[in-house]
This record gives structure tokens, C-alpha cells and sequence, in this order.
């Protein structure tokens, strides 16, 4: 091939290279919860195999975002859809309380700041993760028990203490249960809410090394909520900055970090420690 | 070789809006030039003159407010001034290459494991991928007792050898420089540019910025002043052309 260098190719617009589609897309979601504007006309796009970082202020709208991504919640206006193989589901929003909860089952994993949120306190970590492949319709307690061992090696969470409750476990350890439910079923989309947040340093470097080799050796897509610029910016590989339930800037993470375009991206990228 | 240019610049343009200080700072304007496979184009200029700048609004740390980056990619041509996030990210994947002079080491990842990641990434088995990750800290000195060590504890010569390793162990078709040599011993630095003069002889072509060009100075075929904005072509120093 030779560059064409005419005029009327100078002003084209150029063409797009990655051939992949979007996995997910959304399309001008508004919520409302009283008074408060959550979000207001957010259009979202994620990748096969990116990681989106999703970064704000409290309030900003950020993780009622994540929620709707999860169907935990319906916007008042909007569209929502996975390209799934062999599935067309139209607009998730449309779907019943049943059909949400199986295709999140199968195709998305979530992991809470809280592990509250996410995980049965008083069952077992095996028994956490086998919970999400029971959902889906393993019955086999072997087959169970082998497939949240596996989970749980990949969420690099100690085997020797797959029978105990996370109640019993540390803050780090609770996450990587967390992780092995949400990783379980091999889903086309993890979502991780502050994933890292109160976990002292030491032990958030060790979730976010997880996370990176998930996402590497799997290619897992992931949208990573953070008010940390720091974690957003090991983790991310493109980034939407929100506020006020807007999304006021987007872009691959090293231009937002070093080049922001907005003055509120400026404004955090300054306060940064 | 192919003899329409890998890369041309037309009409580059950047200014930094500073909100906080409600002022536009002008980096660099109107900025031309071509590059072919296998070049290697030396940037020069006093501090301030845009140099680094100009590397990353190229490689898109940078929007450029004005002018094209035309770019020859494996996949089609495009224009990675205004292409979409998406391509920008699958071509640094694929074809280009950024080296710095400073390491984006992540905490408790291990040196080998740093270097290794482009080819893991690439599909290389993780066998391959480190055996080749520690030839290339071997050639760039770093001692065997630290690739399994975290680079975060490194000097700063050390964690710039771990760079280097990660960022050319991939051969790439565009390879931007911002002073790699900065803070490198002499071995390294040598091991550096025989691993350039490899990748320009495989026909990368190169764009790059050096504290010191003498390190590079058999490599160059040509060089832009960035203060005066005139090209100057290494072999026919006449043939300057105004930008």
C-alpha cells in the first residue's frame, strides 16, 4: 500500500483500524433518584479485552454507572447491550428480573469494595464461589468443588483456606474470594468497584498484580471504578473522567493523566499527591 | 525498502490550555516532516524547544491541536493525530514504541516479569517470554541476582536498563526515544546502540531525543532542529529543508 497524500485525503476523516466491535455499549443513560441527578445522558464504550477506568469524585455518578452496567439497576432512559456470542439480547434494560440475573450469572462477575456486598459471610470461600456455578446450573459437587478450587488458584487466594468463612478471612483475602466468585464462569465482563479501597498498600499491590494477570492471561475485559488516580493509572487502559453524573473527559489513560483536556481533570490530575 | 515514508508529519501543532493559570502555552507549530523505514531522525533544540513534546504527540500522550501525523500501519493507513483511542492503543500493541527515561515500574512485579510482558501480551509462551526477558537485562547489565528483584527498589541507572529491555524486546516499525541514555552506564549505553543499529537495520525507523547525540551520532541520518525548524539530512548537509 502508498500513503495517499491528496488533499481530499488530508481531510478525510481516517479510517478506524480495529476491526473488533465493542462489547459494551451504552447509549444516553439518565437516572434519576429524587432530586439528585445520578447521571445524566452517559455514553459508555468498552472493548473485548480493555481495561476502562472509570475515575471522580464521591457522587460523581461513577459507581451508579457500574451498577446499571450489572443490572442492579434501571436508568430512566437509555440503551444497554453485550455482544455475546451467539446471543442477541437487545436492550438488557428490557430484560425481566429472571433473565438479568442469569445473564449476569454467566457473563458478568462484579467485585465490591465491600465483600459484604458480595459474598456470603457465614458460607465457606469454596462454597462462595460454587454458589455463582450452582446459579448457572452445575450440580456436580465435584465438578463444584474442582471449578472454585480452580477460581480460587487464579484469584491466587491460599488453597488451604478455601474452607473457611470470610468472616475469618483479612480484607485482601475477602477480595480474592470476591474475585474467584466473580472470575468463575469465565465472564466476558468484570466489574470492579474500588476494588482495592481500605486495603493497606501492601496488599492492594498484591490484588491489582491479580487483576493485571487476569486480565493478561485471560483477556478479560474489566471496568475498574476508583477515586485512586494511582490505581487507575497501573490498571487502566483507557479512561472516563465523571462528575456531576456527567462524563466530562475520555481518553487512553497516559493522555488523561498527562494531558487532560478538561479544567476538572486538570484540577485532579493536580491535586494528585 | 519502501519508498513512501512510514511516517509524515503536516502542519503538527500543540498548545497546552492551562486553566488554572487561564493562559494557553504553545509548545511547538506547524511542525513537517517525513520518515522513512529504517531512518533514524534526531530531534534537537535547547530545553523547552518542544523536543519531548513533539515525541509524545506523536505517540498521543499529547492531542495535537492542529496538523496530521500520517502513519503506514501493518493494518491501513491512518492519521494518528485524530484516530480513535482504540486504534492508538493497538498500535503501540503491535507497532509502536515509546522508550523514556523513566520506569512505570508497578509495585511487586518482578524484573523479568516487567521485561517479559510485551511478549506475553504479544502470545509468546511464558517459557520463551522470560528466557528472552533475561537475555535482554543480561545485555543491558543488569546483574542475574536482580531480575527476580522488584525495580521500584532500583538505582535509577538499574530501573532505565529494566526499561530499555521491556521496550525493545519487541521489534516495533516506529520507535520514539525521549533520552534513553540519561542516566546509563557506558556498557549500557553501548549495548543500546547496538540493539538500535539491529532494529534500524531490520528497517525501524526511529525518532529520538539524546542529552547526549555523540552516543548515537553513527546512527543518525538526519536531524531536525527544533529552535531554528530546519531539517538537516546527515549525508547532504545542503539540502536543508524549512519546515
Amino acid at each position: 500500500m502508498s500513503l495517499d497524500m491528496s488533499p481530499a485525503a488530508l481531510t478525510r476523516a481516517t479510517p478506524r483500524l480495529m476491526r473488533a466491535e465493542p462489547l459494551l455499549t451504552m447509549r444516553d443513560i439518565s437516572k434519576t433518584y429524587g432530586d439528585v441527578r445520578a447521571l445524566r445522558h452517559v455514553d459508555a464504550t468498552v472493548y473485548p479485552g480493555e481495561v476502562m477506568g472509570i475515575v471522580g469524585e464521591s457522587g460523581s455518578g461513577k459507581s451508579t454507572l457500574l451498577r446499571m452496567m450489572n443490572l442492579e439497576d434501571t436508568p430512566d432512559s437509555g440503551d444497554y447491550t453485550l455482544r455475546l456470542p451467539n446471543r442477541d439480547d437487545g436492550n438488557l434494560f428490557d430484560l425481566t428480573r429472571y433473565e438479568r440475573r442469569m445473564l449476569c450469572a454467566r457473563h458478568i462477575g462484579i467485585v465490591y469494595q465491600n465483600p459484604h456486598l458480595g459474598l456470603l459471610m457465614r458460607h465457606s470461600s469454596s462454597g462462595n464461589v460454587a454458589e455463582r456455578l450452582l446459579i448457572a446450573g452445575e450440580r456436580s459437587f465435584d465438578v463444584l468443588r474442582t471449578k472454585a478450587r480452580e477460581a480460587l488458584d487464579a484469584s491466587e487466594f491460599p488453597l488451604s483456606r478455601m474452607d473457611a468463612r470470610p468472616i475469618e478471612l483479612s480484607g485482601g483475602m475477602q477480595q480474592r474470594v470476591q474475585l474467584a466468585k466473580a472470575i468463575a464462569l469465565e465472564p466476558a465482563l468484570l466489574l470492579l468497584d474500588e476494588p482495592t479501597t481500605g486495603l493497606d498498600v501492601s496488599v492492594q499491590a498484591l490484588v491489582l498484580d491479580t487483576l493485571k494477570r487476569l486480565q493478561r492471561d485471560r483477556k478479560i475485559t474489566m471496568v475498574l471504578v476508583s477515586h485512586d488516580l494511582g490505581v487507575i493509572r497501573t490498571m487502566a487502559d483507557r479512561v472516563m473522567v465523571m462528575r456531576h453524573g456527567e462524563v466530562v473527559e475520555e481518553g487512553l489513560a497516559d493522555q488523561v493523566f498527562q494531558d487532560p483536556q478538561h479544567s476538572y481533570t486538570q484540577q485532579l490530575v493536580h491535586a494528585k499527591l | 525498502m519502501n519508498s513512501t515514508p512510514l511516517l509524515r508529519v503536516d502542519g503538527l501543532t500543540k498548545t497546552f490550555r492551562m486553566y488554572h493559570l487561564d493562559s494557553m502555552l504553545h509548545a511547538f507549530e506547524g511542525v513537517s516532516f517525513d520518515l522513512h523505514e529504517g531512518e533514524f531522525l534526531l530531534l534537537r533544540g535547547h530545553n523547552g524547544a518542544g523536543k519531548s513534546t513533539l515525541l509524545r504527540t506523536i505517540w498521543r500522550s499529547y492531542l495535537p491541536v492542529g496538523g496530521h501525523v500520517w502513519y503506514r500501519s501493518n493494518h491501513g493507513e491512518i492519521d494518528l493525530a485524530n484516530a480513535a483511542d482504540v486504534d492508538i492503543a493497538l498500535l503501540r500493541r503491535e507497532e509502536i514504541g515509546f522508550v523514556t527515561q523513566f520506569l512505570n515500574a508497578r509495585p511487586r512485579v518482578a524484573a523479568q516479569d516487567i521485561v517479559a510482558e510485551p511478549l506475553l501480551l504479544a502470545g509468546t509462551s511464558q517459557a520463551e517470554a522470560l528466557e528472552q526477558a533475561r537475555h535482554w537485562l543480561d545485555q543491558f547489565g543488569v546483574r542475574p541476582e536482580l531480575w527476580r528483584a522488584y525495580p521500584s527498589t532500583f538505582s535509577g541507572g538499574e530501573q532505565q536498563k529494566v526499561n530499555l529491555a521491556r521496550a525493545l524486546i519487541l521489534p516495533q516499525k516506529l520507535l520514539l526515544l525521549d533520552e534513553p541514555t540519561a542516566s546509563l552506564d557506558v556498557g549500557a549505553r553501548a549495548a543500546l546502540v547496538r540493539r538500535l543499529s539491529d532494529l534500524k537495520g531490520q528497517g525501524v525507523a526511529i525518532i529520538g531525543v539524546f542529552h547526549h547525540p555523540g552516543d548515537v551520532a553513527q546512527l543518525i541520518t538526519r536531524e531536525i532542529n527544533l529552535n531554528t525548524r530546519v531539517v538537516a539530512d546527515q549525508s547532504e548537509e545542503e539540502d536543508n529543508v524549512a519546515l
